[in-house]
């Protein structure tokens, strides 16, 4: 039915157009919210967990979920610190070794994602439980290496891998086109490729999926190790921005991450999700926080309270569009 | 003593009727039985009189005033009590405690007088002859004592109709006896008896009356006595049976596509041989519970299962998952079309194509794909771009069956593939599953409409408890002869 299709349509453009709306208050209450500058502040700034709410959405949609994401960024920034500082301290060249810490990040996280897969499908355990533990480990493990402190990048290591972070190309910050690349990428995976179908088939009904000889284990396995590739594509953008990991990195981004999903229009029973909504949603969370910052109508403090208002509405008007 | 009578009474879900203007009257004490096919409406009548589903139109008559349940407690409170195929039982609960669920005896403050529902449900026991402590949990009972204790939960009600849909289905013959014993006694105290059962042989021993039901109307009522079992059999198909099938292809004399030996599935079944040739249909008879659907789950590699040697066209293999069994051309259809068979909120190509996707998908193709199925298949949707939960249950089920055919097997495992579905539907997969044959494919089905195995299929294999009992040649088979291999009183 066309008509059905239409409004299926309209419903997906509500984040957006939400986001449009919000940003026309802000240009009209604040004249520095629609500078460049402040557009790529702002993009900037949603990038760590909008990355994250990317390789989320993969897992969400095929009906699971993790809990651990913050923790676990805060455990591979911690673990490359500690390598590129020994690699830098045994004389290897600082480009070589943040290469060697950027694409550790990478690895950590993929390895990490695939401890949760395992344990979710050959454990056969909750995955609500799986990264319950492991937010409490993670962000343990790391404090325990940190010794309660912080984990600092040496000064010459933290000079290279700067530009990472803070330079640019075209005049767009770094951090945002990985954004954009690994967005565009995931969407065509997610929409265009058998395995996003599969992700689909299991997380709208896993028997269903099963009975279609969809290898249900190695799909969603696969969707954690994606998820925990992301956050170390997050954390190796981050690392450069502070140069050090602390047992309040990442605090809360499980949340934001999760958050940004599920205003991008995925329902978090799984089954079907959009990674540009994903992307929205990320928007949207950090262009609360910076229209806060920017006038004075409501405290900055309530930041994440106005965020939670925003995710309690997404799900008011989901649930009306459902029959 | 009440009459009850059905009034006129509509039904539709959505946009689909199942129901139209059905009437009748019950007398009452009067124990009848209610024949028709999966998808007659049957089920969805007798929900309207226990109150589980609201009629659409028309209206329920007691003793020739209308009444309106809102719920199943409201017909329990009629004296209305309906005992379902699925136990509606709290396991963890004990039976004094299902019993009185939602009933519960009080003391004065609102405590619960438990010595007192105990007492009561001690003798409800002895009066449904289950020889066991009010205290037991429901989870440690048998299917039978389940039944009881569902029973003695109508007796608790004061309930004096009783409707009994396919009471005798997960039963063994002796426990079916018992039952049998329990009812008899019933129709003496009085209740009056509904019952539903494909079982001709129990409707002709308990009941004093049959009506017939087709397509969701009443067709025809008629004294028990008066009909033999062919006569009642074609009143519910509402045609000569051999309208229903299309003419047979003779038996492939071809060697075997698929040779099975000594497969067994942990718990279900036991050391089963056979094998089919391109061409043929091979029908797996069996009560419910008898390990049809377990044994073929486990050929496909959704279950565990070990064979002495499987080979498909003369080579060995071992299939360990659906993957590998679709990549061996075999596949399998489940009986549970909404659990296990269709995505109901994807859309139709997406569901076609779920078993055999490219790397990256190709919209265009998916979509010249289903625009193919719907042709050959004779789906019939509102558009294609429906989603599959939209479809007629016989439209999902041709949509499954396109599904499972469309990774182009060799061999096609078809588990109940005209359950649920009307007459007119069942009548086109008939015509389908037929062209498969034709065209080559060995097709296995599995159903427990024995008329239809017999209709349909080459040979027909029994399988009793897990075990394989006998493979028959269908044009010598009756189904007394099936039945009586598949609960081993032959």
């Amino acid at each position: 039915m066309p008509l059905e299709q239409i409004s299926r349509r309209l419903r997906g453009l509500g984040p957006a157009v939400g986001l449009v709306a919000l940003c026309l208050l802000a240009t009209f209450l604040n004249s520095d919210f629609a500078t460049v500058d402040n557009a790529l502040n702002v993009l900037t700034r949603s990038t760590f967990t909008g990355i994250i709410a990317v390789g989320m959405c993969f897992v969400i949609v095929g009906g699971g979920i993790d809990l651990s994401v913050g923790s676990m960024a805060a455990l591979i920034a911690g673990c490359v610190i500690l390598l590129m500082n020994s690699l830098g301290a045994h004389g290897v060249a600082p480009g070589l070794a943040v290469a060697a810490g950027a694409s550790g990040a990478v690895l950590i996280g993929s390895l990490l994602g695939f401890a949760h897969g395992w344990l979710i499908t050959r454990g056969r355990i909750e995955p609500f439980i799986v990264t319950l533990g492991t937010l409490g480990i993670f962000r343990a493990v790391l404090t325990w290496l940190a010794d309660g402190g912080a984990i600092t990048l040496d000064n010459d290591l933290a000079d290279a891998y700067a530009p990472v972070y803070y330079g640019a190309l075209l005049g767009v910050p770094i951090p945002i086109w990985v954004f954009a690349a690994v967005a565009l990428a995931a969407g065509a995976v997610l929409q265009r490729t058998a395995y996003g179908r599969h992700v689909q088939a299991i997380g709208s009904n896993e028997q269903v999926a099963r009975y279609a000889a969809v290898d249900v284990d190695a799909v969603k396995l696969c969707s954690y190790v994606v998820l925990g590739a992301m956050v170390g594509v997050a954390t190796l953008l981050y690392v450069p921005r502070l140069g050090s990991a602390s047992p309040t990195t990442g605090l809360l981004w499980e949340l934001e991450a999760i958050a940004a999903v599920i205003i991008g229009g995925t329902a978090l029973k799984g089954g079907s999700g959009s990674i540009a909504g994903t992307v929205v949603g990320a928007l949207l969370l950090s262009v609360i926080g910076n229209v806060l910052n920017l006038t004075s109508f409501i405290s900055i403090h309530l930041n994440a309270a106005v965020q939670g208002a925003v995710i309690i509405a997404v799900a008011f008007m989901q649930r009306k569009n459902k029959r | 003593m009440q009459t009850l009578a059905f009034h006129a009474i509509d039904k539709s879900f959505g946009p689909v009727p199942v129901l139209h203007k059905v009437s009748f009257e019950l007398a009452a004490g009067s124990a009848v039985g209610l024949l028709g096919e999966n998808g007659a409406g049957k089920s969805t009548l007798m929900k309207i009189l226990a109150g589980y589903e609201v009629p659409s139109g028309g209206e329920l008559r007691l003793d020739g005033a209308a009444v309106r349940f809102a719920g199943p407690r409201a017909a329990e409170a009629a004296g209305i009590a309906m005992i379902h195929q699925e136990f509606a039982l709290a396991e963890a609960l004990t039976i004094a405690q299902n019993i009185y669920l939602g009933h519960e005896l009080k003391r004065r403050g609102g405590w619960l007088d438990d010595d007192a529902m105990r007492a009561a449900t001690a003798q409800l026991l002895q009066q449904v002859g289950l020889a066991c402590s009010p205290d037991l949990p429901v989870r440690a009972l048998s299917l039978a004592e389940k039944q009881r204790v569902e029973i003695a939960k109508a007796l608790q009600r004061r309930a004096h109709v009783l409707v009994m849909d396919e009471p005798t289905a997960t039963l063994t013959p002796t426990e079916a006896e018992k039952l049998f014993e329990l009812i008899a006694q019933l129709k003496a105290d009085g209740v009056t008896l509904i019952y539903i059962s494909h079982k001709l042989e129990e409707i002709e021993r308990l009941t004093d009356e049959i009506i017939v039901m087709r397509d969701g109307r009443f067709v025809n009522r008629a004294p028990t006595a008066s009909l033999s079992r062919a006569q009642m059999a074609s009143l519910m198909v509402g045609r000569e049976l051999s309208d229903l099938f299309p003419p047979k292809t003779p038996r492939p004399s071809a060697e075997s596509l698929l040779r099975v030996q000594r497969l067994s599935v942990p718990g279900w079944a036991e050391d089963v041989s056979f094998n089919v040739a391109p061409g043929e249909i091979l029908g797996f008879a069996g009560l419910v519970g008898a390990g049809r659907t377990e044994l073929f789950e486990g050929l496909v590699g959704l279950r565990e299962s070990r064979a002495e040697r499987i080979e498909i066209a003369g080579h060995a293999v071992n299939i360990k998952s659906p993957r590998e069994a679709a990549n061996l051309g075999l596949t399998y259809l489940s009986e549970d079309r909404k659990g296990k068979g269709l995505h109901l909120d994807f859309g139709l190509a997406q569901n076609l194509t779920l078993m055999m996707l490219p790397r990256w998908l190709r919209p265009a193709e998916e979509e010249a794909a289903l625009a193919r199925a719907v042709e050959d298949f004779g789906i019939r949707a509102a558009s294609l771009g429906a989603r599959a939960g939209s479809l007629s249950g016989g439209n999902q089920q041709k949509l499954a069956l396109a599904k499972v055919l469309h990774p182009a097997p060799r061999i096609v495992v078809l588990d109940e593939p005209t359950r649920g579905v009307d007459v007119g539907a069942k009548r086109e997969l008939y015509g389908l599953i037929q062209r498969l044959a034709a065209q080559g494919l060995a097709v296995i089905v599995v159903s427990s409409e024995l008329m239809e195995l017999i209709g349909l299929c080459h040979r027909i294999a029994v399988l009793r408890a897990g075990r394989l009992q006998t493979v028959v040649e269908a044009d010598s088979a009756t189904e007394e002869l099936l039945i009586a291999h598949a609960t081993g009183t032959n």
